[in-house]
């Protein structure tokens, strides 16, 4: 994935420096709240939801189970209808990939429009190594870059930011990268687009390469599908002559018919939305209109990986709505950046380490950002089961076992830093297994009750930080009963 | 009809009111309640934390521990949700695993019979009003386990609703996790205070004297945190709520 996120902290130590910035966390609640409730609104209009997402899960899943088929079907009717398809592995094939095309158009400026699969592979760096300058032109990504700052949601790349901090921004950065920001910018929303507007119109005029990324392919026509809200996606689209869309095997979807499901559950999940404001497909080329060559780069980069593992392969499922994220409680509080990734939120903590590994200690952390209070599932219009899967991962981090790396079946073992959590665990098994055990450290636990401390030492240290202990009885439910009722026979 | 008492491991150590609760409700309501002394810990902890194959002994040692009751009640949401949910995927994984149908069955049999506490009175039994008497003012904190696995719903707003001198106050975010979370309490502690923190002022913003759930563990971090924060507000499971009667009021006065 990408070298930006590289070397950041695990998710413990990262969220809990961003859950003490008072001032993301307002603006995280009252973005996510906001979203939350409309979403709620919007789905509720529909009474065959249930069905759509039974139908949008089943889709996917049946897509998955033949993506061999589906892939070759949709490299067939793009190379039909004038495109070019490559094939990239691993972010360093798709990063080449991409820089050689750009190479050969003999053009040192690209324009973009969000594509979470370039931001995954880290492409806008691998392209500034070659000397090519990729200018964002979705309005947040705009001001993330800007900014140089990284996305911390799918969606709202710069949901971190509130209005007068993006006046800031672009009062200060915009020259350095163009057309300067007006003199006197105000924090007003139309004021602040208008600036960017203006700042991406030369943009849009002066670009003969456009990078991409896409929501859907469907395979009988080698049709390319993205959902936008403000038309620079389509700018994106149509204006320069060379077009290349990075796009994740994923995204494959068999027919057209089968888009209509998700056109009307991503929009409303995502932005509660009843119908997508611009929705662009474009299919290979035609002469005259359009860009006049266009490259597909089919990215892996670890999906067949965890399509192997049979638990783990429902988050190819995602349409990357960012319901999850605006849902989750832990989300609000840790910020996007904190999951280290370009997917934050629950889906990241279930995507990342599949499509990453669990061998770092950032990635082997992930599975744990989550109370697994299943609000993230309950609004997924695809049905991932993200509190299950988390559950699998945490397995795979703490007792190891058989993965498929890169194509192969392998057996890892646990992540570090595990052995005395095991050993704890591996010991309570044993004394939960022996009530007549457990009985005994009940009884030494109740009688050293006015002994034991306030504040806890080692893992506990975390607990006694901001909570109070409860304090041990004197007498446990299993001796009352036992005093009291007398008969029961201890195993 | 023979129906067993699963107390759970937190109760049975840190909460033995809860259970003594539980018995003199059902006991009141003329169930008679038996409490297998085989019985521990459901495996919630070990499988959450990634231990499955800690969990395993767990799961035979349930089965075997009620086997012959026809209902299993316990005044715990998470342990029923893990009951329900996780004991079927344990044994799929270990028949996966090549290690028999052996566990499949031993999960297969308890699913059907485990019930949540407010689940039993509400479904089984067919009462709302079982008689309870608690004059305070009280807010109902409905845990991410009991509203979204088990889907308890209004189960026990309607108990509550008929507990004679109750006013119920509504609890705003009530549907918003309170930061337990099992162990991510102390893995992702910052979190977990934070999050605790927002649940507490929204406690606190009822003006309520009581929160209740229907579970010991999240309001062991609850509790935890109004007691950091010196908050008047008392966390009482809906169980002890339940059981308090005019009789024998809840010793809502006497500092715990």
């Amino acid at each position: 994935m990408s070298g930006t996120y590289l070397g950041m902290p695990a998710f413990p130590e990262a969220a809990a420096k961003s859950t003490q910035d008072t001032q993301l966390r307002g603006n995280l609640r009252h973005a996510t709240h906001t979203i939350r409730a409309k979403r709620a609104v919007a789905v509720a209009e529909l009474e065959d939801w249930p069905q759509l997402r039974a139908a949008g899960a089943a889709v996917k899943d049946r897509t998955l189970r033949h993506l061999d088929h589906y892939l070759e079907q949709l490299e067939t009717a793009v190379t039909a209808a004038g495109g070019v398809v490559h094939w990239a592995a691993d972010a360093a094939e798709a990063n080449r990939i991409v820089t050689d095309l750009v190479r050969a158009t003999g053009e040192t400026e690209v324009v973009k429009v969000k594509s979470m699969a370039t931001q995954e592979i880290g492409l806008n760096e691998a392209l500034a190594e070659a000397g090519i300058h990729a200018y964002e032109t979705d309005l947040a990504e705009l001001i993330v870059q800007l900014g140089d700052d990284l996305p911390s949601h799918i969606l709202v790349p710069a949901i971190h930011k509130n209005r007068s901090e993006i006046r800031d921004i672009f009062t200060e950065r915009m020259g350095d990268w163009g057309r300067a920001a007006p003199a006197g910018l105000s924090d007003e929303p139309a004021d602040l687009a208008d600036a960017a507007r203006l700042h991406l119109r030369e943009k849009f005029l002066r670009a003969k390469v456009a990078i991409s990324g896409a929501n859907f392919m469907v395979a009988e026509t080698g049709t390319l599908v993205v959902l936008e809200s403000e038309g620079n996606g389509r700018m994106c689209l149509t204006l320069p002559e060379t077009l290349i869309s990075v796009v994740g095997i994923e995204k494959t979807i068999p027919t057209w018919q089968d888009l209509e499901i998700y056109l009307q559950t991503l929009p409303r999940s995502s932005t509660a939305e009843r119908m997508n404001p611009y929705t662009s497909t474009w299919t290979g080329t035609t002469e005259g209109d359009g860009p006049q060559t266009f490259h597909l780069v089919l990215l892996d980069n670890g999906r067949t990986d965890t399509l192997a593992d049979t638990v783990g392969r429902q988050a190819l499922r995602c349409i990357r709505c960012s319901a999850c994220l605006n849902v989750c409680p832990v989300y609000e509080r840790a910020g996007g950046h904190a999951y280290g990734s370009a997917y934050p939120g629950p889906i990241g903590a279930i995507l990342t380490p599949q499509l990453r590994g669990t061998a770092s200690a950032l990635d082997a952390s992930l599975p744990y950002a989550s109370t697994l209070c299943g609000a993230c599932y309950e609004v997924c219009p695809v049905a991932i089961d993200i509190p299950e899967v988390l559950v699998h991962l945490r397995e795979r981090v703490v007792e190891g076992g058989a993965v498929t790396l890169r194509g192969t079946r392998a057996v890892i073992k646990p992540a570090r830093g595990h052995a005395a959590e095991r050993a704890a665990m591996r010991a309570a098994r044993w004394t939960l297994d022996h009530p007549a055990a457990l009985r005994a450290g009940q009884r030494l636990a109740a009688r050293t009750r006015r002994l034991h401390p306030a504040r806890l030492p080692g893992p506990g240290r975390a607990w006694s930080a901001t909570r109070e202990l409860p304090a041990v009885p004197a007498e446990s439910f299993r001796d009352w009963w036992q005093r009291t009722r007398g008969e029961g026979k201890s195993t | 009809m023979r129906v067993a008492l699963f107390v759970t491991c937190v109760n049975d150590m840190l909460y033995p009111d809860t259970g003594r609760a539980t018995v003199a409700l059902l006991e009141r309501l003329g169930v008679d309640v038996d409490f297998p002394p085989a019985q521990t810990c459901c495996g919630q902890p070990q499988f959450n934390t990634g231990y499955r194959h800690e969990t395993e002994p767990l799961v035979h040692r349930y089965a075997a521990a009620f086997e012959g009751y026809d209902y299993i009640v316990t005044p715990s949401g998470s342990c029923v949700a893990m009951v329900r949910e996780n004991y079927p995927r344990i044994g799929a994984k270990a028949a996966a695993e090549g290690r028999g149908d052996n566990l499949a069955e031993a999960a297969a049999s308890v699913v059907p019979r485990t019930y949540e506490l407010t689940e039993f009175l509400v479904d089984v039994l067919k009462v709302t009003d079982v008689g309870a008497y608690f004059p305070h003012t009280v807010t109902y904190h409905p845990t991410c386990h009991g509203l979204r696995v088990l889907g308890l719903g209004r189960r026990p707003l309607a108990l509550l609703e008929k507990v004679g001198g109750l006013r119920l106050r509504e609890l705003e975010g009530a549907e918003e996790c309170c930061g337990f979370g099992g162990t991510f309490a102390v893995k992702n502690a910052a979190v977990s205070g934070a999050m605790g923190a927002d649940k507490t002022r929204h406690i606190a913003g009822t003006g309520a004297a009581a929160v209740c759930t229907v579970d010991n563990s999240c309001l062991m971090h609850i509790g935890g945190t109004l007691a950091r924060e010196g908050s008047p507000v008392r966390p009482v499971h809906i169980a002890e709520i339940l059981a308090a009667t005019e009789e024998h009021p809840y010793p809502m006065e006497e500092v715990r």
